[in-house]
C-alpha cells in the first residue's frame, strides 16, 4: 500500500482520486487501523489509517489544531499521561500492537524515540543528558562504554565538534539549535527504532533549521523517522512520504512528491499552494 | 485626532490616585519595620551585657550572673535536627505521592483536606497528641525524641504543601523528555522532578523549622519544661530549649533574669536568621546548580 485515501464527507471533497501507485521496497515499519483519540468527550482523532514504512522520512501538515501533533503521540503512547485520554483502533509496530495488553510501555518508548517542538535539555550537563537514558535503562556496563556511546551519539546528532571541549558543562548554556541537537542525541543514544519529531525546527533560526534538516536525512538510513511540521517547504524538502490532516481527519496520504505536484484532494491542493489553512 | 503626550484631566486624576497608593503602601511598611526595630532594640538594650561566653556555655542556675543558656541551645539544635531528619524523609514522599501518584481520586482529595486543615491547628493540640502518643503510648517518656516528633508532625503539614508547590513547578517537558526516554515514572520522578524541586522543597523545610524552632507550647505540653542542669547527649535525654528556657526565665521574679531572657531571645533570633541564611544559601546553590 501506498497511498491510503480516505472516505471524505462531501463538505470536504466529491471526487477521491486514487494516487499515483510507485513501487515501495521498504517494508511497513508501523501500521495504523481506524484509529481514533479521545480528548474526555472530544474527538481529536477521527478513523485514522496509514502505514509507515522503514528507513523513511514521513512528514505530517496541516493546520494548527488538525491532530498531527496527537497523532505523532499516539505512536509512542505519550498521550497515556494525559488524564481523560483515550485511543481506540489499533496501531501495530513491527507486528506487535503497541496498544495491546501486556505491553511495555517503557520498552515502547525506549523503541520509539521522541524529539519535541520545544528543546528540553535536563538541568544537568551536556554529558548527563545524553547519558540518561543509557542509564536508566542500564544499557551500558561500564563507564568507558558509557562515554563510547555518548560521543557516538553526539556525533549521530552532528553536535560532537561543537560540545567536545565542555561536556560536563550545563546544557542550558547551548544555543537553542545546539539544545535541539542536544535532544536528538539525547533520543539516539538508546538506540531506538523510531524515531518521532514534533516540529523539531519551529522555534530555530534558519542555519539551525537546515542542520536539523541535514540530520533527518542523514538519520533515516538508520532509523524510520516521523516528523510533524508547520513548515510545508521543510516537508516537501526532507520528506520522502507527507500526510495532510484536516480536523482531526487524514486527508491524503502519498509520495512527497505526489502531494505537492498532484495532490489528489482539493483542500491539500488548497492548503499546500497557501489557499487555506 | 492628533496625538497629545500634555497632562489631562484623567490622567492627573489617575496619578494622584497611584501615588495616594504607594504613600499608604509605604506608611504600612514602615509601621511594620518600626515595631520589629523597637522589639530588637529594646531585647538588645536589655540582654546586649548578659551576651557574652559564660552566658553562652554555662547551665542554669539559681543565681542570674552565673546562669547560661548551653544546655538550651544544644537542645534547640538537636531537637530540630532530629524534626528535619522525620519531617523531610516523611513530608517529601506524602506530597509525591499525592501530587504524582494520588491523582484526583476521592482518597487522595480528602487527604488533601486535611492537610490543609493540619496546617491550621493550634500548636497547643500537637502537643496534647504528642503527649498521649508519644509520650505515653510509645513510651518514649520526655526525650529529645519525643520532643523532635511531636515538632515534625506540626511542620509536616508545611513541608507537605511546599513541595507540592515545588513539585508543580516542575515543566511536564521534563517531564515528557524522561518519559520518552524510556524512563519509568518513578525514574522520572526520582531523577528529574525532585532535583527540580530540591529548592522549593528546602524553603519550605527551613520556614517549616523556623517555626518550629520558636515554639514552646507543644513542649511545655510534653514535659520539657523542667529544670534540666545538662544538655542532652542522646534522643532518650531530658531536655530543653531555648523558647522554654527564655519562657522559664521570664517568669521570674528577679530583674536580673528577665536581662537572662533578653539575651536567650537575641540567641534564638540568631540561631533563626543562621538558620534562614543557610536556606537561601542552599536554594541558591541548587538553583545555579545545570544553569549557566
Amino acid at each position: 500500500m501506498t497511498t491510503d485515501v480516505r472516505p471524505l464527507p462531501p463538505t470536504l471533497s466529491s471526487v477521491v482520486r486514487a494516487g499515483t501507485p510507485v513501487a515501495e521496497t521498504a517494508p511497513v515499519k508501523i501500521d495504523v487501523r481506524n484509529l481514533n483519540f479521545y480528548y474526555g468527550q472530544k474527538r481529536a482523532l477521527d478513523g485514522i489509517s496509514m502505514a509507515i514504512h522503514a528507513n523513511r522520512v514521513t512528514a505530517f501538515i496541516g493546520p494548527s489544531g488538525c491532530g498531527k501533533s496527537t497523532f505523532l503521540r499516539t505512536l509512542n503512547r505519550m498521550n497515556d499521561i494525559i488524564p481523560g485520554a483515550r485511543v481506540d483502533g489499533s496501531v501495530t509496530i513491527d507486528g506487535h500492537d503497541a496498544y495491546g495488553s501486556g505491553v511495555d510501555v517503557v520498552s515502547l518508548r525506549r523503541q520509539v524515540g521522541m524529539v519535541f517542538q520545544k528543546s528540553n535539555p535536563f538541568p544537568k550537563s551536556i554529558f548527563e543528558n545524553v547519558a540518561y537514558g543509557l542509564r536508566i535503562n542500564n544499557l551500558t556496563r561500564s563507564k568507558a562504554e558509557m562515554a563510547e556511546r555518548v560521543e557516538e551519539s553526539l556525533r549521530a546528532a552532528a553536535i560532537w565538534d561543537e560540545v567536545k571541549d565542555r561536556l560536563h558543562e550545563s546544557a542550558l548554556a547551548l544555543s537553542g539549535g545546539q539544545q535541539q541537537r542536544l535532544c536528538i542525541a539525547r533520543a539516539l543514544a538508546i538506540r531506538p527504532d523510531i524515531l518521532l519529531m514534533d516540529e523539531p525546527a519551529s522555534a530555530l533560526d534558519p542555519i539551525a533549521t537546515q542542520r536539523i534538516e541535514e540530520l533527518v536525512y542523514d538519520l533515516k538510513k538508520a532509523y524510520t523517522i516521523v516528523i510533524v511540521t508547520h513548515n510545508m517547504q521543510q516537508a516537501a524538502r526532507v520528506s520522502d512520504y507527507t500526510a495532510f490532516f484536516w480536523l482531526g481527519r487524514l486527508v491524503e496520504y502519498g509520495r512527497t512528491d505526489r502531494i505537492f505536484t498532484a495532490p489528489a484532494e482539493k483542500l491539500t491542493e488548497d492548503y499546500v499552494t497557501g489557499r487555506c489553512g | 485626532m492628533a496625538v497629545s503626550l500634555g497632562p489631562n484631566a484623567s490622567s492627573a486624576g489617575r496619578r494622584r490616585a497611584d501615588l495616594l497608593f504607594q504613600a499608604v503602601a509605604l506608611v504600612v511598611l514602615a509601621v511594620a519595620l518600626g515595631a520589629l526595630a523597637v522589639l530588637v532594640g529594646t531585647v538588645w538594650r536589655d540582654g546586649a551585657n548578659r551576651l557574652d561566653w559564660q552566658f553562652l556555655t554555662s547551665f542554669p542556675s539559681r543565681r542570674a550572673e552565673s546562669a547560661g543558656i548551653y544546655h538550651a541551645i544544644v537542645g534547640s539544635l538537636y531537637v530540630i535536627a532530629l524534626t528535619a531528619a522525620m519531617a523531610l524523609p516523611v513530608g517529601v514522599a506524602a506530597a509525591t505521592y499525592l501530587e504524582e501518584y494520588g491523582g484526583r481520586s476521592r482518597l487522595a482529595r480528602f487527604i488533601e483536606l486535611n492537610i490543609a486543615n493540619l496546617a491550621a491547628v493550634p500548636s497547643i493540640i500537637y502537643g496534647l497528641l504528642g503527649l498521649g502518643l508519644f509520650v505515653r503510648t510509645m513510651a518514649m517518656g520526655r526525650s529529645v525524641l519525643a520532643g523532635a516528633a511531636t515538632l515534625a508532625l506540626l511542620a509536616l503539614p508545611v513541608v507537605i504543601l511546599s513541595t507540592r508547590e515545588a513539585l508543580r513547578t516542575v515543566p511536564s517537558s521534563i517531564r515528557e523528555g524522561s518519559y520518552a526516554l524510556g524512563a519509568t515514572k518513578w525514574q522520572t520522578i526520582w531523577h528529574q522532578v525532585l532535583p527540580m524541586a530540591v529548592p522549593g522543597i528546602l524553603t519550605g523545610l527551613i520556614l517549616a523549622l523556623s517555626r518550629a524552632i520558636g515554639e514552646t507550647a507543644p513542649l511545655i505540653t510534653i514535659g520539657a519544661l523542667t529544670y534540666i542542669p545538662f544538655a542532652p547527649d542522646s534522643i532518650w535525654s531530658a531536655f530543653t530549649v531555648l523558647p522554654i528556657q527564655i519562657f522559664n526565665w521570664v517568669s521570674r521574679p528577679q530583674a536580673a533574669f528577665k536581662d537572662n531572657a533578653a539575651a536567650g531571645i537575641l540567641v534564638l533570633l540568631a540561631l533563626l536568621l543562621t538558620m534562614n541564611a543557610i536556606a537561601i544559601v542552599l536554594r541558591d546553590r541548587y538553583q545555579r546548580k545545570g544553569r549557566p
